[in-house]
């Protein structure tokens, strides 16, 4: 069914059709309309679950490790401080293999304060176990939570949903609503191979000595790799089942069939302005093929190399910045490609910091330098100001 | 009332605790009292040791191990994943020690007194953090050695009450209790299963490893904490009701602080303070019980 929905709210009516047991959250701007919405569908009983208030988000995360623990489809959602206060509690959770979801809305970190997008939040925790994938519009965030819960239930990981503060967060768009008998279809009730239950009595998490840790987190690496396998097959699914289909990295060709002599790379909701950037410059000319990142972790390396690998010049556009190394795509990409014998030139744009505006004639001025006789450097900032 | 203490035993054998841990004195009378139908969260704690490692462990019961400041937390989170099981009759217990219930997991402990979580919490009380070597905590008493407060420097302020904490929370049960009088402890721990809501036991529970004394007086010490009203037994109903369990017989603290190596650099003064404190203390509960 078509609906007007705001993004946040397109997060809390998929958590609902998820059949989601236990939320618990703490309010931070702009992650609140998600948990406001779901309190809401909890209190008039619409969602048979039971909602969490806590005290912090280091709470909130903690709470539903152990409701996920005990067998239960759980789910959070923070942003920026809020996430970086989870930071301990995101590792117990991989590290526990529980598949919780957790949305996230980029927003800039302080100091000074910013509530407005930046991806530097939820890329600070990459090394935490969690999968990550960047939506582009609001149906995709909706589409999003259902695939995070099938694919990170069939790998015993977590997976944040990340999306950007206000551009997704706080903006309506027509959403196809999908069925609940269709979603029941393509994610049935969770059956954990682990839980809390006094009847089999486990404990979970107690030390490991060196004799066992590494393989705890091997199996971590495996499972990440797992899911560059099995989510083609979900998605697939959920494509026949919806008719929609999200690939982890995506290439948009300017002209249909061929390779245009740039590649921009972008993620999050800067790929749906880069789409109208695209369409404009081949008006004038300029043939720049789009590719969109939307897997962050895993990162789809393989893919990365055999979509990127061929184009003499890549451009990737960051909301981000890892302070002293650059937009940290870009550095991952970078790393993508270094095993090739010959490399694209890379154009690394660190663009629209704590919500400045990437328009799509930002974009084309970005695209225009990349394609100038101007040599790479390690960081090229856009939109900056004199 | 002398009460049967369940004989059916929920640690096994080969726990890693030092000789004399009141900590597992501790748990095997809660668990006694509890029954197996029962689930641990134990933030960090010397527990977290004790416990066992990978892959054995050493309670009968499920245990989930967690992160040092999430006790109230995690519980809650067992919790309502139970309720939406229908399971009513397992108990949900955070198992921790005083670093994680009077410091670092103060506030998830709050929070989840303020929703008056379903949950029963215990802190077993060392009165330092003894798992990561003896330093201070905010149940560290006054005057103490330990790492962190030398005895050049000993901790310059008194333990905080946590039980006053619990009480202002008006949960419906909060009750001390000492691993020397296990009758009293498995009673509070059956009377706790029985009500629903937030509940709350602080055990004393002496580390001779921490304390400098010899492993074979830690129940000595447990009884003469109570005797000296030090830490006196008693139990505070819905934050009001005050009940004292045992009429202690008022021995002067130089009893109990003399046996301890932590207390050995003390001058007449100090004791003396702590005297008055530890009168001023009585005097308040007995008013209190008397209500």
């Amino acid at each position: 069914m078509k609906k007007v929905l705001e993004g946040s709210h397109a997060v809390s009516h998929a958590v609902a059709l998820a059949r989601v047991k236990v939320i618990s959250a703490y309010p931070i701007t702009p992650q609140t309309h998600i948990v406001e919405r779901l309190a809401e569908l909890v209190a008039n009983g619409e969602l048979d679950a039971r909602y969490i208030r806590v005290e912090s988000e280091h709470s909130a995360l903690a709470a539903v490790i152990g409701s996920a623990a005990t067998g239960v489809r759980s789910f959070t959602a923070s942003s920026s401080h809020g996430l970086a206060l989870m930071h301990e509690m995101l590792h117990w959770a991989a590290g526990s293999r529980l598949p919780i979801v957790l949305a996230e809305v980029n927003r800039a970190l302080g100091a000074p304060w910013n509530i407005w997008a930046d991806q530097t939040d939820s890329l600070a925790q990459r090394d935490t176990g969690w999968l990550q994938f960047y939506c582009e519009d609001v149906q995709e965030v909706l589409d999003s939570i259902l695939l995070a819960y099938r694919l990170g239930e069939e790998i015993s990981l977590p997976v944040m949903v990340v999306f950007d503060a206000f551009f997704l967060s706080h903006t309506y768009e027509p959403v196809d609503v999908p069925e609940q008998e269709k979603v029941d279809q393509f994610l049935p009730p969770w059956q954990p191979t682990e839980q809390l239950d006094p009847l089999n009595p486990r404990a979970l998490n107690q030390l490991a000595s060196p004799e066992y840790y590494m393989e705890f987190r091997y199996k971590i690496q495996q499972a990440m790799e797992q899911a560059l396998t099995s989510y083609p097959q979900i998605d697939g699914e959920f494509f026949k089942l919806f008719g929609r289909s999200y690939p982890l990295v995506d290439r948009i060709p300017a002209v249909a069939g061929k390779q245009a002599s740039l590649a921009l790379v972008t993620s999050g909701s800067i790929t749906g302005t880069a789409r109208v950037a695209q369409e404009e410059l081949l008006q004038q000319g300029v043939a720049v093929d789009l590719v969109k990142v939307r897997s962050f972790r895993p990162f789809p390396l393989q893919q990365i190399r055999e979509i990127l690998g061929g184009y003499p010049r890549i451009a990737v556009i960051d909301r981000n910045i890892s302070f002293g190394s650059g937009g940290i795509f870009a550095r991952e990409i970078a790393g993508a490609l270094a095993s090739l014998p010959q490399r694209p030139q890379l154009y690394p744009f660190v663009a629209g910091l704590g919500g400045r505006d990437v328009t799509q004639q930002s974009i084309a001025e970005m695209v225009r330098r990349a394609l100038s006789d101007a040599p790479p450097e390690d960081v090229l900032w856009a939109g900056l100001k004199a | 009332m002398p009460i049967e203490v369940p004989a059916k035993e929920s640690i096994h054998p080969g726990h890693l605790a030092c000789p004399g841990c009141g900590a597992v004195i501790a748990m095997r009378f809660v668990l006694k009292g509890l029954g197996e139908k029962a689930i641990l969260a134990i933030p960090a704690c010397c527990w977290s040791i004790i416990a066992g490692p990978f892959p054995y462990t050493a309670l009968k019961v499920p245990v989930l191990h967690t992160a040092f400041a999430t006790g109230g937390a995690v519980a809650s989170g067992i919790r309502a994943a139970l309720d939406t099981k229908g399971d009513e009759e397992t108990q949900v217990v955070t198992w921790a020690g005083d670093g994680g219930t009077f410091d670092i997991g103060l506030q998830s402990l709050s929070g989840a007194a303020e929703r008056n979580e379903n949950i029963l919490y215990i802190c077993y009380d060392n009165e330092a953090y003894m798992n990561t070597g003896v330093q201070s905590s905010g149940a560290t008493p006054l005057g103490t050695w330990t790492t962190t407060s030398p005895v050049s420097m000993p901790k310059s302020t008194r333990k905080k009450d946590i039980m006053q904490i619990m009480a202002a929370h008006r949960i419906p049960y909060a009750a001390t209790a000492s691993i020397a009088y296990p009758e009293d402890l498995v009673r509070k721990v059956q009377k706790a299963a029985e009500i629903k809501g937030t509940r709350f036991i602080h055990i004393y529970a002496p580390c001779p490893t921490g304390w400098k004394v010899p492993s074979e007086i830690s129940v000595r010490l447990g009884r003469l904490v109570v005797q000296t009203r030090i830490f006196p037994l008693y139990e505070v109903e819905n934050g009001v009701r005050y009940t004292l369990n045992e009429d202690s017989v008022g021995y002067l603290i130089d009893e109990y602080y003399k046996l301890q190596g932590r207390f050995k650099h003390l001058e007449r003064e100090t004791l003396d303070e702590i005297q008055l404190q530890v009168d001023e203390q009585w005097d308040r509960l007995k008013k209190l019980a008397a209500l």
